[in-house]
């Protein structure tokens, strides 16, 4: 899977999962400010995507430092990189 | 100790009637069933009912998925039964948020399709760590009232008493003595429930559920019937908004009906078989607290649920206290047994027959068995003058409660 399909894979499941206009969902869009996503939406999408991707978040300190989705894009590519070495 | 006079000015329904008081109402006076096979009851092994009485309709997606999402759907139910009350009781949002509203709502139970998730996924993986954030705001017993007050920004008291079949009507009586005694201004009161096989199960097994009609949904549940053969389960919400006297004139709200007595007793001679004589007890007990005589009384609205123990007895106990020509029906046989939310859609019809002075018949009362023959039951409907009602809700666990009712006159 390439990075772009993550990316798109990511913004499809999220869109499902918080019923969000998927345009909305780019590299800057902030979770809090932008789409509206509080704490408890964080615990639902680490389990989304550990679903989506076969990996394991848990309570990654890392995860929780995320605030935008860039950075969450960065991370899954991390994961699954990791996964695939 | 009263120390006000209560109100009711705001009523709001989902049932499986439809949506809203006035088509409740409406389609009760049309004699309309809700009951419906369901499929997927076939498909449950030892199970006798495969019917029920659902909510039709309702798209949850008029809630934004902030509040929706701790919600299940008895939650979805109750917001919006709650938000028709608010509007018909014309309530502005500063009076809604600031502290002179509060709930009192309940359900038998916590979300048991959630419960269900919950444990399909625990109990196969052993593990919580694919469990989702909001699943316990859906389980916790408290799930409706919470979410309908943060939904709406209820910062007055949130109560949410759990009595079985006698939640709804428990909540109006608790909302009524909340207001009588000056805590609030007023209180969003009701039950609400949602179809799960636990709760038709759950009367399956004690041999009190309607299996006999699987084929004709709508001839069951039949109460008072010669062939009547148990509860039909159903789900829904109904929401009453109580008010002081005094607030709902001073906001120039429509009045709708007033709460005049309320008692709630307890029949500890078995927990799932009601005596007619604490039921007679409870019944008197509110005629107490309202200081009004039985020949006040224009009409009793009755619990019964199609049972053949339950039905008899509270026939028993209201021909005991009122004698054999008291007017008497229920309407599980149009709503089936609505849980939670009985007392309180039937709260909502009642208000209704008092302001029309319309009496629903029972549905499906065909030929009246002879041991429920004591008092004079409806079987079509009737019009005449209404003054007060007399309205029952009787619960497994010995939950005996009463409301009585009095149309509201402005000469007073």
């Amino acid at each position: 899977m390439t990075d772009n399909e993550l990316i798109e894979k990511t913004n499809a499941a999220l869109a499902e999962e918080f019923e969000l206009d998927i345009t909305l969902l780019t590299p800057e869009a902030s979770f809090k400010d932008d789409l509206g996503l509080d704490s408890l939406d964080a615990v639902d999408m680490v389990i989304v995507l550990e679903q989506k991707f076969g990996i394991k978040i848990g309570k990654d300190p890392k995860i929780i430092q995320i605030t935008n989705m860039a950075d969450l894009y960065a991370y899954i590519i991390a994961k699954k990189n990791e996964l695939a070495a | 100790m009263r120390l006000k006079h209560v109100v009711i000015t705001g009523l709001g329904a989902i049932s499986p009637l439809g949506t809203g008081a006035d088509q409740l109402f409406t389609a009760l006076k049309a004699g309309q069933s809700g009951i419906d096979r369901v499929p997927e009851l076939e498909k449950i092994g030892g199970l006798g009912p495969r019917i029920a009485g659902l909510v039709r309709n309702v798209d949850p997606k008029q809630i934004p998925r902030k509040n929706r999402r701790s919600m299940s759907r008895m939650s979805i139910y109750a917001l919006l039964a709650a938000q028709e009350a608010l509007a018909q009781g014309m309530v502005d949002d500063i009076t809604r948020t600031q502290g002179r509203l509060g709930i009192v709502l309940g359900s038998t139970v916590g979300s048991a399709e959630t419960m269900e998730a919950f444990f399909k996924e625990y109990l196969q993986s052993k593990s919580i760590e694919h469990i989702k954030s909001m699943m316990f705001f859906r389980i916790m017993g408290h799930s409706c009232a919470a979410n309908v007050a943060q939904s709406l920004g209820i910062t007055g008291r949130t109560l949410a008493p759990s009595a079985a079949c006698s939640t709804g009507c428990q909540s109006v009586g608790l909302g009524y003595e909340t207001i009588a005694l000056g805590r609030q201004d007023m209180m969003l009161c009701g039950g609400a429930d949602e179809f799960h096989p636990l709760t038709a199960g759950t009367f399956d097994i004690m041999h009190a559920a309607s299996t006999a009609y699987n084929e004709t949904p709508d001839q069951t549940p039949r109460p008072f019937d010669t062939d009547r053969d148990g509860i039909v389960c159903s789900e829904g919400a109904g929401i009453l908004l109580l008010e002081s006297l005094d607030s709902a004139q001073a906001r120039g709200a429509e009045i709708l009906a007033e709460v005049v007595g309320f008692a709630s007793t307890s029949d500890t001679s078995n927990i799932a078989n009601p005596d007619p004589a604490p039921l007679t007890d409870c019944m008197q007990a509110a005629l107490d607290d309202a200081h009004t005589d039985i020949t006040d009384v224009d009409y009793v609205n009755a619990h019964a649920t199609g049972t053949i123990f339950g039905d008899e007895a509270e026939c028993r106990a209201i021909a005991k206290l009122f004698g054999p020509d008291i007017a008497v029906s229920s309407l599980k046989g149009h709503l089936g047994h609505t849980m939670a939310a009985s007392g309180a859609l039937e709260l909502i019809a009642c208000v209704h027959m008092l302001r029309t002075g319309t009496l629903i018949p029972t549905r499906n009362l065909d030929n009246p068995a002879p041991e429920c023959s004591g008092v004079r039951l409806l079987r079509q409907v009737e019009h005449a003058a209404i003054n007060t009602i007399i309205k029952n809700n009787f619960a497994l666990g010995g939950v005996n409660c009463t409301i009585a009712l009095r149309r509201y006159t402005h000469d007073r």
